[in-house]
């Protein structure tokens, strides 16, 4: 067992983990931190997409014991006040349907905006849809997810 | 009593999404019981073995480790082998050959992941540990993985009481007529035509936590359920497991289903059963590797088909032969899928006098095959639209004249296949999506496009489906096991605010807007003070759940049905304290009012008089609360024209939808946004089935694709933007003339793309999926032909 510190949401938190116990586990069983899905074992489906110093990283490939130190936000800590932008814009765009993949989508949406923003880069729907290779929807054909990221984009 | 805002028609966005969006939705793996306990399963590696021993001694001695079990013990305690609810009888009136499933294969196992046993632990990693360490003896014998070969003389049997695997064959229409129709043709298309086998993918793995309370003998069981007082009636009176009401069944958020969640699988009853055996609750989670071979795989059909055509291009006659591979067992409505949902739609939109379809389903060393997204009707569509393009080709005709020449245009429209279409307008369908199309203006962009070397297509499909399953006397009569209606409550709280109790079951598709959408239209009602209540069997009586895109045309008709009787008390329960007649109360802004007059009461001292019942109607009941039961009296048949316009890389085969148009007709339509997500949804599937998604076993039954790294899931670059539209007409089978929309997409969508790529490589020889490699060879098989000439 190893001891970690990690700031999740904003809040110090210390835990033994074991070794091998994945972020996302570690976030979901020892945090109860639910919102962060796990939808495949091959790190493709996306659901489990946090960040790691502000940057999206899938949970399910990271080790709890391997970011020691690390600010972690999840689904839950994403708004500051009722809802962040690309929270809003995924509703205003039925952007979800069964809602599994979206925690995923919204912080991976937040991740490349981001970074399109810092880049002074235009937030296109093709770069959308290619940044969104890493996070797979059965539900809605991908159509009002776009949407919604693009825009989030607007308003981040 | 029409509310714009929030009524029928109206956009409004959904009230389940902040849950969902804030990462506080409650799916069953965030479901923690106390002193839960995991199970792992141990699963053979075999498509075909007899099971000789089980050696559990090395995982028993694991700290950790409550307990290991086996189908013997299962059988033992008399669980009940699983069922297959409909009964569907060769054409010589013999029964369908179902052989014997037990949740755990005691004797052999017949497809790989079939489970011999369950390993309870108190950590999921250890679980999984143990079931490594439980050695199983198999002996394995020959494999039948594909249904054409598990029909051949000599092919390994894999049950007993179906000799050559044959489980049926069966037939619909008049083979007399057909073959009479055909020989009278002056063209005959022929074809071949596979429906590659899929698998439905529900982004939310299977799941389930089964708990036993010892004092009261009782069970609770969250699970991933599309239907979950199906599933408490299956396990209580088929695998007997607990009578019903010693059984709560809760399928809280479910992330998806698209079929297969509809089933009632071997873990979910074995996590029940152990929970009793080891007085834990017991948890189990498909990882996505699991799912692959064990949810119900979908479609896998191989068929031949031949169109006959007059000189006019009237269809003549209409014969196919379809092998259904069904898997190693019978799955709950595996049966139905190949037949009553599939063969009954082979008219498609056109007017066929002679039909005949046979259909021989077959048993193979292979995950069961059940409904998915479309179940059957997706088939049938593909079959018949890939037929119709075809033709259309082969007659030098335009493929909407083709059609449009045979469309059905009279109401109520008997099918040789025991279908009465109830309504629609496939000219509208047709017209609006080819004008959004801009079909007139693909001639300049097939050119543009070969400028820049690419070869650009065009196809269509016109499909017809049929939803809203169905009279219950009707499949009854056709072999199903149970009914399907479905059921409602209404009840009115004394404040005025509403909940409704349904038997549908939301899991993605917004049951929670839409169902509060009809109420607030109804009675005038913010939106706000709607609440559903769905998927728990202790909340709601009863209930057939959600698949075959009957929530709308049968759910919403039963809450209808309770509305018609709650506003008939708050009518008398009005007129008796404003002092006027029924006949003169209107519902309106939230009041109840005599017209006319500046006499109303609020809603909610309606809901209050009826629980204080101070002052109600001689001889009333108190309370405000009211159910129903509805049954419906057809199939709706939803309709539409689907385009797809494609352009393909001739280099590498590469080919990329650039323009995917849909018109449809869903009757009346509760929430467009909601409406044009389900479609969005479905083309998605139906395009990943023709250009990407396949799951292949090879020759000894092993899974090619059995993850995300092998079997293709539609990305989001995959995709286009689609262009979606109505053209309705109203459904007059149900109060609110609704056809339904959750599998039109799917089920629309394969033979316009198929029919899209064969336009743009001029070789009409392509299967799905339409991968590069597959449009490759079969552009280079059109050059060495044309080379040839």
């Amino acid at each position: 067992m190893t001891k970690i510190n990690m700031t999740v949401n904003g809040k110090a938190v210390t835990r033994e983990v074991s070794g091998e116990t994945l972020l996302s586990e570690f976030l979901r069983e020892d945090l109860r931190l639910t919102g962060t899905h796990i939808g495949c074992d091959t790190s493709q489906c996306g659901a489990c997409v946090v960040h790691i110093d502000g940057k999206a990283v899938k949970s399910c490939t990271t080790l709890a014991a391997a970011i020691d130190g690390a600010e972690v936000t999840t689904i839950e800590g994403l708004a500051d006040g009722d809802l962040h932008p690309m929270q809003a814009s995924f509703k205003e765009h039925h952007g979800l349907q069964c809602g599994f993949c979206t925690p995923g989508m919204i912080m991976s949406g937040v991740d490349m905006v981001n970074r399109y923003k810092a880049e002074g880069r235009d937030v296109t729907a093709e770069a959308v849809r290619h940044e969104l290779e890493g996070n797979i929807c059965r539900c809605t054909g991908y159509h009002n997810i776009v949407k919604a990221v693009q825009d989030a984009a607007t308003k981040m | 009593m029409a509310n714009g805002a929030t009524g029928i028609g109206a956009r409004v966005k959904r009230k389940e999404d902040k849950r969902f969006i804030t990462g506080k939705g409650k799916y069953t793996d965030d479901v923690r019981m106390e002193n839960q306990a995991y199970a792992a399963f141990v699963r053979s590696p075999h498509a075909h073995a007899n099971v000789k021993s089980i050696d559990k001694s090395a995982a028993l001695a694991m700290e950790g480790v409550v307990d290991v079990l086996d189908g013997h013990q299962l059988t033992g305690d008399e669980i009940g082998n699983i069922i297959c609810g409909w009964a569907v009888n060769s054409k010589d009136g013999s029964p369908m050959n179902m052989g014997a499933w037990s949740a755990l294969a005691t004797q052999k196992v017949r497809y790989v992941g079939d489970a011999v046993a369950v390993v309870i632990a108190d950590t999921q990693q250890l679980a999984r540990i143990a079931a490594e360490a439980v050695e199983v003896e198999y002996e394995e014998l020959p494999v039948a993985a594909r249904a054409d070969k598990a029909l051949e003389a000599g092919a390994p049997e894999i049950h007993d009481n179906a000799p050559g695997n044959l489980i049926y064959d069966w037939e619909i229409g008049d083979e007399t007529k057909a073959d009479a129709g055909l020989a009278a043709a002056s063209h005959i298309t022929e074809m071949e035509i596979t429906n590659n086998r899929l698998s439905p993918n529900p982004m939310e793995p299977r799941s389930a936590v089964a708990t036993y309370d010892e004092a009261e003998e009782h069970y609770t069981l969250y699970t991933t359920s599309q239907n979950p007082h199906v599933a408490r009636l299956v396990l209580s009176a088929f695998y007997n497991v607990a009578p019903e009401h010693k059984l709560r069944v809760i399928a809280p958020d479910v992330g998806g289903g698209f079929g297969a969640k509809i089933y009632i699988y071997p873990e979910e009853i074995t996590c029940l059963w152990a929970s009793m055996k080891t007085n834990r609750s017991v948890k189990w989670t498909s990882d996505r590797s699991e799912a692959f071979i064990t949810d119900a795989h979908g479609r896998d059909h191989i068929s031949t088909a031949k169109m006959g055509f007059d000189e006019n291009g009237k269809i003549t006659g209409f014969k196919v032969d379809t092998i259904a591979n069904l898997g190693a067992y019978m799955s709950l409505f595996s049966s139905s899928v190949p037949t009553y949902l599939y063969a009954t739609l082979l008219s498609g939109q056109y007017d066929i006098q002679n039909l005949h379809a046979n259909v021989r389903a077959v048993y193979t060393n292979t995950v069961p095959v059940d409904a998915y997204r479309g179940a059957g009707r997706p088939e049938a569509c593909y079959l018949i639209e890939r037929m119709m393009e075809t033709a259309a080709r082969e007659l030098g005709m335009k493929p909407a004249e083709l059609r449009a020449k045979n469309f059905v245009r009279q109401f109520p429209h008997e099918t040789p296949v025991i279908m009465t279409y109830d309504s629609g307008d496939f000219d509208a369908n047709l017209a609006q999506a080819e004008a959004a199309a801009d079909v007139a203006g693909f001639p300049a962009r097939q050119g543009e496009a070969a400028k820049r070397g690419k070869m650009r297509g065009l196809g269509y499909s016109c499909y017809i489906e049929a939803c809203g399953i169905a009279p219950s006397a009707a499949v009854g009569g056709l072999g199903a096991g149970v009914g399907l209606w479905e059921s409602a409550e209404v009840r009115v709280n004394p404040v005025g605010t509403i909940e409704i109790l349904t038997g549908s079951h939301s899991h993605g598709q917004g049951h929670e807007t839409t169902f509060a959408q009809i109420v607030s239209e109804r009675f005038d009602l913010p939106i706000e003070n709607v609440a559903i209540v769905h998927g728990d069997t202790d909340k709601v009586q009863f209930g057939m759940g959600t698949y075959g895109s009957r929530s709308g045309a049968v759910g919403m008709s039963a809450i209808v049905k309770a509305m018609d009787k709650v506003e008939a008390k708050v009518r008398k329960i009005a007129a008796h304290q404003l002092e006027a007649s029924e006949d003169d109360i209107v519902i309106e802004g939230g009041e109840v009012k005599v017209a006319g007059t500046d006499k109303a009461l609020g809603w909610h001292e309606i809901g209050l008089a009826a629980y204080t019942a101070h002052n109600l109607p001689p001889e009333m009941e108190p309370g405000l609360k009211e159910s129903a039961f509805y049954d419906p009296s057809n199939f709706t048949f939803p309709a539409g024209c689907y385009i797809c316009e494609v352009e393909v890389d001739p280099d590498t085969g590469k080919t990329e939808v650039v323009q995917f148009t849909a018109s449809d007709d869903f009757g009346t339509i509760i929430n467009p946004m909601i409406v044009e997500g389900q479609v969005h949804g479905g083309l998605a599937q139906g395009i990943g089935q023709a250009m990407m998604e396949q799951v292949i076993y090879d020759d000894d039954g092993q899974l090619i694709t059995g993850s995300y790294m092998d079997y293709t899931m539609p990305r989001a670059a995959d995709l286009p933007f689609y262009s979606v539209h109505h053209a309705s007409t109203t459904c007059p089978g149900n109060p609110l003339g609704m056809k339904g929309c959750g599998e039109a997409g799917a089920i629309g969508s394969p033979p316009a793309v198929i029919n899209a790529i064969t336009d743009a490589i001029g070789n009409n020889n392509l299967s799905m999926p339409a991968t590069p490699q597959n449009v490759w060879n079969a552009l280079q098989a059109a050059s060495a032909a044309q080379a040839a000439e």
